[in-house]
């Protein structure tokens, strides 16, 4: 009889513990959600997403989770898990060329409602095109990049407007004896797949059809070939170019022997360090070559949500606040990010840290995106390898391996080199 | 790792692969059946274990490579049989991945074999700290791949490394042979100590009283090592060379870490991760596998086949 009732009672109590331990879970469940943010590692992100957090109020806490530096690294990553449904990582942060695959492949949310118009508001049109996708919007640009043309102005008084006025002029400072090297990304990577759309188009010419399913390569692209070829086989060319990336263009530029240069803004701020060097380095717009304007290759990284994530609306919600124009103007100023957002560009800091912002946005609304194809990864891959080294580009023939060779990699038939 | 381990591993290989001789076929008794029956359940837990772990995944990338399947188009999967097979052999870049596999292995076992003999040598007739000859021969062994592929690749990187330095600060592993050379350089400084360690097996094996009396007779120390350390190390020399050819056909880290498959410098492998993990292909990919698993299989089989390779110590293993 005793033993009984001290049986029910502690049957009893152990209910109401289980019950009261159930209760607390609920409760910190509510206020404990996490947003896995998946980025590449940014100096100053973790300030950003502690303002974030303090935003937020508690009704969800982000936490910032580094991915390799390298692109490669970063998606390899990303798109394993992916494919294996992980439904632990929320926020992605996108490189612009990844949206048409990871969209294509049901791995990350469409925007829609009132997000999607908030996310359009106010930005530029060039970084939405690289986030959207068969008309669809699937990424909130973060941050945007374009290319201008650096020079030395004490050997070139009026930066040149062409292609062609850019290579004669360099050419003519190297047959005087003095340091005229252009100096750009011709290596076997990205960085001369950028260089190639760009050039292909200034000139007004496709390399795959609008929806991304046909290799076109037409002869506006055949004629950027030979601007191409022409500029790797100039004797101003610097002699390390088919192996050259970013970082070792502007140290040779830096280092004295170049006159122009073709890089991304951070050079801006890398000058900055060597006043002697910095006092003659100006910049102008991408030279152009054919028509009024130059069509520069846009990057950059876009925000997506990832379809796997257990809670969407916190994704969503943290997505506008990481990408909202005070994180912009924070990334830009610490981080040297140009922002996608265009009054970020208004804001009286960014005069001192950006004096090239107006010549940016004017390359931006202009600017070209690369081929949007869920096959980009192999499309760059094909493009690189066939245009390495450039200066053994043979236009025609050039053109009809890389239409062969794109189209069998659209539909995913090929070998990937 | 002793000799004893690896003698061991050796053995088990080496020795299922071998021809048994059929034996006469007597019949068994009860006791015998239950015995064989219950010998059946005990293994075959393990058994189970093996053929899920190992015999499905190779089944599964058979059945893949079978396929169209690309994940970034997953509504366009079907059946294709042996469409990609022919892609991949009529594809010049996996015909370069194949000749540069072949020459890194082939150049690669032949200088291991000769400086791992050298090195097995040394070790085996060390007189005065023979503990201390050991373990720094086996140092690299012992270092990480990736690790020691990174310090390969910053010693050849002009401006931090001092080989380039040493040598004329030239870009080396940015052009095709020059990249080749450092890749295998640095597969033939990690591997030699382990070709040592099965060759210093071998050398246990002869006799010294053998040697001790070719010398009576009058023969060289040259004509000592060809006619009698050579012919009974046979046995672990063809294991060593197996052993080695095998993974060197599979070369990864390495190359990865040092040019990662640029100025046309892919090997088997690295082309396959290139197509299964970068580019998604599955249905590529696994073909790709699938190939080097027959090239694999197929050096596996000339070696025990036509050269009879064995275990050291093995039955017929020293017989010529």
């Amino acid at each position: 009889m005793g033993a009984t009732r001290r049986y029910r009672l502690a049957v009893g109590a152990g209910a109401a513990l289980l019950a009261a331990t159930t209760l607390t879970a609920c409760g910190s469940g509510g206020q404990g959600i996490t947003v896995n943010v998946y980025k590449y590692n940014q100096e100053n992100f973790q300030a950003i997403v502690d303002s974030c957090n303090a935003k937020a109020g508690g009704r969800y806490n982000i936490v910032y989770n580094k991915l390799p530096r390298e692109a490669d690294g970063q998606r390899e990553q990303m798109v394993r898990r992916l494919a294996a449904e992980d439904d632990s990582m929320d926020v992605l942060a996108l490189d612009v060329t990844w949206t048409a695959e990871l969209a294509k492949a049901g791995w990350i949310k469409e925007f829609t409602g009132s997000v999607k118009s908030q996310v359009e508001t106010g930005t530029l049109q060039t970084p939405l095109d690289t986030a959207t996708y068969e008309g669809k919007l699937y990424g909130a640009p973060d941050n945007t990049n374009v290319q201008l043309l650096w020079y030395r102005s004490d050997l070139v008084p009026t930066p040149p407007k062409t292609w062609d006025e850019m290579i004669s002029m360099a050419e003519s400072l190297v047959a005087q004896g003095k340091p005229g090297l252009i100096v750009g990304q011709g290596k076997q990577y990205e960085g001369l797949v950028v260089l190639f759309n760009t050039l292909v188009n200034s000139n007004g010419g496709t390399i795959l059809d609008e929806n991304g399913t046909k290799a076109v390569v037409d002869d506006k692209a055949v004629e950027a070939l030979g601007a191409l070829k022409k500029l790797a086989t100039s004797k101003a060319i610097d002699p390390s170019f088919s192996n050259s990336t970013e970082d070792p263009a502007r140290l040779l530029m830096e280092s004295g022997k170049a006159a122009f240069e073709l890089n991304w803004p951070y050079v801006y701020a890398a000058a900055q360090k060597k006043p002697d060097f910095a006092k003659n380095f100006k910049w102008a717009p991408y030279p152009t070559v054919s028509g009024d304007a130059a069509k520069v290759t846009v990057g950059g990284i876009n925000y997506a949500v990832s379809n796997y994530t257990t809670h969407p609306d916190e994704a969503f919600d943290a997505v506008l606040c990481l990408r909202g124009a005070e994180s912009q103007k924070l990334a830009a100023l610490k981080d040297g990010v140009p922002p996608t957002i265009k009054s970020v560009y208004d804001e009286p800091e960014m005069v001192d840290a950006y004096p090239m912002k107006d010549d940016i946005l004017k390359t931006l609304e202009s600017a070209s995106v690369r081929p949007r194809t869920p096959a980009y990864q192999n499309v760059s891959t094909v493009i690189s390898t066939i245009l390495s080294p450039p200066a053994s580009i043979d236009p025609k023939a050039t053109a009809d391996r890389l239409r062969e060779e794109l189209q069998n990699a659209l539909d995913s038939k090929g070998v990937l080199p | 790792m002793s000799h004893a381990t690896t003698e061991d591993t050796g053995t088990s290989d080496l020795t299922a692969a071998q021809p048994v001789a059929p034996k006469k076929k007597a019949a068994l008794s009860e006791g015998k059946k239950a015995e064989r029956r219950l010998g059946w359940l005990l293994c075959a837990p393990a058994a189970l274990t093996m053929i899920a772990v190992t015999g499905w995944p190779i089944l599964y990338s058979i059945l893949l490579s079978m396929q169209r399947f690309d994940l970034k188009f997953p509504d366009r999967t079907e059946w294709i049989w042996f469409d990609n097979y022919v892609t991949v052999l009529s594809s010049p870049y996996w015909w370069d991945a194949v000749w540069v596999t072949v020459l890194l292995t082939v150049v690669t076992v032949a200088v291991e074999l000769v400086l791992g003999m050298a090195l097995a040598l040394i070790m085996h007739r060390a007189l005065v700290g023979r503990g201390i000859v050991r373990t720094t021969s086996l140092i690299p062994y012992g270092i990480v791949t990736v690790v020691a592929a990174f310090s390969w690749r910053f010693a050849w990187t002009p401006g931090t490394g001092y080989l380039s330095e040493a040598l004329g600060s030239e870009p080396v592993l940015t052009e095709k042979i020059p990249a080749l050379m450092v890749v295998g350089l640095a597969e033939i400084w990690k591997t030699t100590p382990f070709m040592a360690l099965l060759l210093m097996a071998g050398l246990a094996l002869v006799p010294d009283d053998l040697l001790k009396a070719a010398a009576m007779d009058g023969a060289s120390a040259w004509q000592r090592f060809i006619k009698i350390t050579v012919p009974i190390m046979k046995p672990a020399i063809l294991v060593a060379l197996l052993f080695r050819t095998l993974d060197a056909f599979r070369i990864f880290d390495n190359l990865f870490v040092l040019t990662a498959g640029s100025q046309g410098t892919s090997s088997v492998s690295m082309l396959t991760y290139n197509n299964l993990i970068k580019g998604l292909n599955l249905g590529i990919g696994s073909t790709m596998s699938v190939l080097i698993f027959l090239m694999v299989a197929l050096i596996a089989f000339v070696f025990i086949k036509l050269f009879g390779t064995a275990a050291p110590g093995s039955d017929d293993g020293g017989k010529r």
